[in-house]
């Protein structure tokens, strides 16, 4: 019994910490960019992110005169540690632990004593997010020909705007691919193969193919820049996926649910709005996170199809705006990436409860 | 009092005309009528209005959804007064119709003209016959191409299956399954802009000598070794780093559907397995991996098809320098850049190919399962 105990404790270690190794290794990279959105532009290109936690670092605590009768071009004997000017200028370590470094040039230099010590860099600022939240300021001049500065567009209206797309261009596709997959699944239909293979082909095309053919289409209708026109081109661009992952999960339902409910009449619409939706919410809400994110991250669609509209950009699209074209603005990139991650991330909490065991299970069985 | 019985009356009547066959025709006619005209009407508000944005959003999102669901109903309650036979007939084109029409605008109808455009020369004027797919497959920086997709779905596809996988069943035993879950799938959140800058703060390189700001760098310095330019060096393994984002992305994504599938092993017959003595390897290979294969046959199709399509990160972090150009940024830079409209489109073509033996594999598995 205690044997079986301790084994039980054993195999709890095991699986926990092989997890958080996992999630460790998983979270560093995110940790950097966390941290880093938090340092000034100059920091972050001159040292590490982990420097902001306690580290040892060689910090000067003496800077001494080039003692007299020293030549740089042999060898010198300087506070007890003997080298070449190469060597001296690379810091060579004494027997105390100290560091002993000329700094500069042979003619006029200066010897720096080191010492290792525990050090943190904590210049932490939320400038980075200022910058980001509050928009760039802009010079415009009004017709009477007065300079005038203007504040930019907050990121409110980019981050309503995205919502706006990202909502139904997640809702939309799941409902119709979760028609789509009922269909192909519990239904008889001439060319019920043909279309499925259609589906299955689609998921490998790469949707920039489809980009301008889809673009001259619009232009035509007059659709450029509306809600609608995003939402159908991320309809369109999902809809393979959606379908044939909704497929699989709603074919592996058991049959013979679907079998008692035409014993007992149930059209095929009352089925699937009864029946097959309530099953299938964990595989609906694992898609709707996928698509939500998809949507809420795309930079291409949205710049191709809402283009210059300012009243439509999306978050992505202002945020690459402000990178600008020179792409050394880390500093900006760090806070943006961090804010556009806010909601995908209310999301998936919000949505993570619904993978719930024996959600199938349960009713199998009743 | 007779005025009352009167009306009452009248509206009886005007219901019972209703149950008519010409007042259902009428009714089947303005029922649709009235839902156009409300979609429209919606549409040309959004377009044009000029109302409070969050007002827009909030109509936006209303008119969007709530008109897709109203669609299906009003067709779906003008179908099921048809006679049986006829709604038997429709109702499956009710269901998939609406798929399969977007999915020919946006996607099928685009790859046909492709397929054709890659028959014709750069301008997509004179046919050429084969000429292009000839080129595809001899040119040495395709091959390079084609070199590195097969080590993204060898490396890329395999790792993010298995660390899905092992990290959904740990999690499923596990005390701090949430947080865990939650810290695999962050990345999943984050744009792929996002994603280059993150790992730009571990590959990044500086001259040997100067503090190093890349985490990847600063340990292998501290280690005793040189800077090393990781996605530039030591070509084909180059690539491997680019992939090792790729996996650091898409675990959160088979993760999550596994973890959903794992949910969905009746616990009864866990327990049962463990009851009767049975390892936590043995439970895992023997009933798990079999009870989930479907969903492991979904996933692992899935990610070797968003693998097949790699395109941003290798776009963010090299551009294809260094030989790490992969299928889809060679279709890029053929389509946009170089303006070769007919080898781009068949280095799509062979890409829309290279898919062939994964969809046969799910045909078939289609064909097993009969209908209703």
């Amino acid at each position: 019994m205690k044997s079986a105990k301790g084994q039980e404790r054993t195999r709890d270690l095991v699986i926990n910490g092989a997890l958080l190794l996992l999630v460790i290794i998983w979270t560093i990279p995110t940790l950097g960019l966390f941290i880093s959105s938090f340092r000034t532009r100059f920091d972050i290109q001159t040292s590490g992110w982990w420097k902001v936690l306690p580290h040892r670092e060689w910090v000067q605590i003496e800077e001494l005169e080039i003692p007299e009768g020293v030549d740089p071009n042999g060898i010198m004997e300087i506070e007890g540690v003997t080298g070449t000017f190469e060597e001296f200028r690379a810091g060579i370590t004494n027997e105390d632990g100290r560091q002993i470094t000329w700094s500069g040039n042979k003619r006029l230099g200066t010897i720096r004593i080191n010492e290792q010590k525990w050090v943190i860099i904590p210049r932490l600022t939320t400038d980075n997010y200022g910058q980001v939240l509050a928009g760039k300021t802009y010079e415009i001049q009004t017709a009477s020909g007065e300079i005038r500065q203007v504040q930019g567009d907050n990121l409110i209206g980019a981050f309503l705007n995205s919502i706006t797309v990202a909502v139904p261009a997640t809702i939309i596709p799941i409902l119709i691919a979760a028609f789509a997959a009922y269909g192909f699944a519990w239904m008889k239909f001439p060319g019920r193969k043909v279309l499925f293979i259609m589906v299955v082909a689609l998921l490998v095309i790469p949707l920039q193919i489809a980009l301008v053919p889809i673009l001259r289409d619009y232009v035509q209708l007059d659709l450029n820049g509306t809600f609608l026109a995003i939402w159908l081109a991320h309809t369109g661009f999902g809809l393979p996926l959606a379908t044939y992952l909704l497929f699989n999960y709603i074919r592996g339902l058991p049959r013979d649910i679907l079998e008692s409910a035409f014993i007992d009449g149930a059209s095929h619409f009352t089925i699937f709005l009864r029946l097959i939706i309530p099953l299938s919410i964990p595989a609906l809400a694992s898609f709707a996170i996928f698509q939500f994110l998809w949507v809420w991250n795309d930079y291409l669609v949205a710049l191709v199809f809402i283009g210059a509209k300012p009243n439509v950009q999306v978050l992505t699209m202002r945020i690459a705006e402000m990178v600008g074209s020179r792409g050394a603005d880390w500093h900006l990139l760090t806070a943006g990436a961090f804010v556009s991650m806010i909601l995908p991330l209310i999301v998936f909490f919000s949505l993570q409860r619904f993978f719930v065991r024996g959600m199938l299970a349960g009713s199998v069985k009743g | 009092m007779a005025e009352a019985t009167q009306s009452k009356h009248s509206i009886k009547t005007i219901f019972e005309w209703f149950t008519t066959t010409i007042g259902q025709i009428i009714v089947a006619i303005i029922v649709p009528l009235i839902t156009g005209f409300v979609m429209i009407k919606g549409f040309i508000f959004l377009r044009d209005g000029n109302a409070p944005k969050y007002v827009i959003a909030l109509v936006a999102i209303i008119w969007g959804v709530g008109g897709v669901a109203l669609i299906y109903f009003v067709t779906n309650w003008l179908i099921e007064k048809l006679p049986p036979q006829w709604m038997a007939r429709l109702q499956p084109f009710l269901f998939v119709g609406p798929a399969v029409v977007i999915l020919s605008w946006y996607m099928a109808i685009p790859t046909i003209r492709t397929f054709i455009l890659s028959l014709k020369d750069r301008n997509g004027e004179l046919f050429v016959g084969l000429e292009n797919y000839i080129a595809v497959f001899t040119q040495r920086i395709m091959t390079v191409a084609f070199r590195n997709n097969l080590l993204w779905i060898i490396f890329g596809a395999t790792l993010s299956v298995i660390f899905g996988l092992l990290v959904a069943v740990l999690a499923d035993r596990s005390r701090f399954e949430k947080f865990a879950k939650s810290m695999i799938f962050l990345p999943m959140a984050i744009s792929f802009v996002g994603a280059g800058v993150i790992w730009n703060f571990i590959y990044e390189v500086k001259e040997a000598g100067s503090a190093q700001i890349g985490l990847l760098n600063a340990i292998w310095v501290g280690l005793g070794g040189q800077p090393q330019a990781w996605t530039a060096m030591l070509q084909p393994w180059n690539n491997l780093f680019l992939i090792i984002i790729v996996i650091w992305l898409q675990t959160g994504f088979a993760m999550v559907i596994f973890s959903a599938a794992i949910k969905g092993i009746p616990g009864e017959l866990l327990e049962a397995a463990r009851v009767d003595g049975a390892t936590e390897v043995q439970v895992f290979f023997r009933i798990m991996i079999p009870y989930i294969m479907g969903t492991i046959i979904t996933v692992t199709t899935t990610v070797v098809i968003f693998t097949l399509k790699i395109f941003d990160v290798v776009m963010v972090m090299t551009g294809g320098q260094f030989a790490t150009h992969v299928i889809a940024t060679q279709f890029y830079r053929q389509a946009f850049t170089n303006q070769n409209k007919g080898y781009a489109s068949a280095i799509a073509i062979v890409l829309v190919l290279a898919v062939v033996p994964v969809m046969i594999y799910n045909l078939r598995q289609f064909a097993e399962e009969e209908a209703f």
